[in-house]
């Protein structure tokens, strides 16, 4: 068994009172496609705000290729090569298709104090920004501005973002919510797609069931801020913990 | 659906190309009429006309500086007069105690004003929309506290005079003190440092700015340090605003505390909005109508702020874009 590539020791995070991540662990191998499920509420998006800087852990170490990243600042968790995408569509909705896609890669070059050179003339970084629009079927939207893309374009281009990075560790939150039939078929296409390249380790929470099944290798669910189960398919759909944590959700709602 | 969606905004994304072809051949054009008209200005219009178009040329580059931060990277500063007397200051002294040619005393005067930019910077960018306003106005009201009771060095509240302007350096031989030669300078000055701030407002840096003024956090999670970036954004836009700053002391024949003080920070934000802060040459389109509003009210009336407010008030009720933002729209809807 190969190194872990991330992992969460211990994790915490406290909110006045309220463990709202208490006491997560879990190991991520290189290229894995881990999904993180459980009811709403269940601390999944605070976990991910402490893996990737977003909010230092209340107490908990994180861990990526054996380096103690724990409470460093986003820029630098993404530049290390672990990037994120947000629940809620999270682009430069004035910039057009192509510029959302530009941003990740002038980081990515460190071309960000670049001053007196147009970047409508950096060739070889607007065909790069292309091909990673190709990619995700945005290329021929690459000059409209992206505040007036469909919901599920947007998101799309969001993933367009992350990748852009080029990161070895990528966390998306809930990559297909809101999407239509049709649009979540093309998400989860295209996230195993990328996950045949074997560039990538992945982190997914999704709420579609459907979605998790058909990607995951392993899911973990977490339930009240605590890992409630961990396992393949076959054995999450069948482990009766999980299925009361979700039937007392569906109860109470 | 998506498809058809996709296919109506690429529709509309050529018709936008199509006539950003044709402003692309039009925008140099009309620029350059507009640089010729301004060159002629002081063989075509009357004498006072001079004076009307040397203060909007400066104010229009101490307005687009602002705009750097304000309109390009999404922070409002109400402390930029800091900025703009030190540039005046720092002209004013070089002048009156080592008659330095013009220009080096115009270098040495961004460099000043981008180190206390710097300062200031280091402590307001880190905050948030509302303490960021109210911190870089709690440094411009020290600025001015320290100019107006430094007596010894800043004669306090009488400011620096009695300077002279002698050669311009570099070899040319200009006489300064024609204003008509000074309006010429100032403009070729004006025009040189919009050029470069138009270039980083192109520029890969200008992409990642206008990319922070609109989700910080999102470029974080790219990897940039955002700080950074606000502070360098900040230092330009100080040394910038000290160039206007530096030519206005000459023009003004004083330096004094008046060109620090916060109210001298709201003209800038007030001119930006005027021209609207979404282009880049809306700060100097604000400039000129303010100057030249000012110009023609206080002939008539002492109320000039009560003018000026009603028509601050209607234009961001009704024409949010400002009077250039407007105009664009019309022309292009046409």
């Amino acid at each position: 068994m190969s190194e872990p590539l991330l992992s969460a020791r211990d994790l915490r995070k406290t909110f006045g009172g309220v463990h709202a991540v208490d006491g997560v662990s879990l190991e991520i191998r290189p290229r894995e496609m881990v999904a993180l499920i459980g009811p709403n509420g269940a601390g999944k998006t605070t976990f991910y705000n402490m893996l990737s800087g977003r909010m230092k852990p209340s107490s908990g170490r994180v861990y990526f290729r054996g380096r103690d990243v724990t409470g460093l600042p986003p820029h630098a968790i993404s530049r290390l090569g672990i990037s994120r995408s947000f629940q809620i569509n999270n682009i430069f909705g004035e910039l057009t298709v192509r510029q959302n896609v530009e941003v990740a890669l002038t980081a990515l070059h460190r071309r960000t104090f670049r001053m007196f050179r147009p970047a409508s003339r950096d060739r070889e970084l607007l065909d790069e920004a292309d091909a990673v629009l190709e990619r995700l079927g945005l290329v021929e939207l690459a000059d409209t501005r992206a505040g007036v893309l469909s919901y599920g374009d947007k998101r799309l281009l969001e993933i367009a973002i992350v990748l852009a990075t080029r990161p070895t560790m990528v966390l998306l939150d809930e990559p297909t919510a809101g999407m239509t039939p049709e649009e979540t078929r093309r998400v989860t296409r295209l996230i195993r797609g990328l996950a045949e390249t074997g560039e990538y380790t992945f982190l997914i929470t999704e709420h579609d069931m459907d979605v998790v099944f058909d990607l995951a290798e392993r899911i973990v669910v977490m339930h009240r801020g605590r890992l409630l189960a961990e396992g393949t398919a076959e054995e999450i759909r069948s482990n009766r913990a999980v299925r009361e944590a979700y039937l007392g959700e569906e109860e109470s709602a | 659906m998506s498809r058809h969606l996709s296919a109506s905004t690429a529709s509309a994304a050529a018709a936008a190309g199509r006539s950003l072809l044709g402003w692309r051949l039009g925008v140099p054009l009309i620029l350059a009429l507009l640089v010729a008209a301004l060159a002629a200005l002081p063989a075509l219009a009357p004498y006072f006309y001079i004076f009307v178009g040397t203060e909007i040329l400066i104010m229009g580059l101490f307005a687009a500086s602002f705009n750097l931060i304000f309109g390009y990277t999404g922070m409002l500063s109400f402390g930029h007069a800091a900025f703009f007397g030190m540039g005046a200051y720092t002209t004013a002294l070089l002048l009156l105690h080592f008659q330095v040619p013009l220009v080096w005393a115009l270098l040495a005067s961004m460099v000043t004003s981008a180190l206390l930019a710097a300062v200031i910077g280091f402590f307001s960018v880190r905050l948030g929309e509302v303490y960021f306003a109210m911190l870089t106005l709690a440094f411009g009201m020290m600025v001015y506290a320290v100019a107006h009771q430094w007596r010894s060095f800043t004669n306090g509240s009488d400011g620096i005079t009695g300077f002279l302007l002698r050669d311009f350096g570099l070899g040319l031989d200009l006489q300064l003190a024609d204003p008509a030669v000074y309006y010429r300078v100032v403009l070729v000055i004006v025009v040189i440092a919009a050029a470069v701030l138009y270039l980083i407002t192109r520029s890969s840096f200008g992409l990642i700015l206008r990319a922070i003024s609109e989700n910080p956090e999102r470029v974080a999670f790219c990897g940039v340090d955002v700080r950074r970036h606000r502070l360098a954004a900040f230092v330009i836009a100080g040394a910038f605003a000290g160039l206007a700053g530096a030519l206005f002391a000459p023009f003004n024949r004083v330096a004094n505390p008046d060109l620090l003080h916060w109210s001298q920070s709201a003209e800038p934000v007030l001119m930006t909005i005027l021209g609207g802060a979404g282009y880049f040459l809306g700060p100097f389109f604000g400039a000129a109508v303010f100057v030249l509003l000012e110009t023609w009210i206080t002939s008539f009336t002492e109320r000039w702020m009560l003018v000026l407010g009603i028509v601050l008030a209607l234009l961001v009720m009704f024409f949010r874009r400002g009077v250039l933002g407007t105009l664009l729209d019309r022309m292009l809807s046409r």
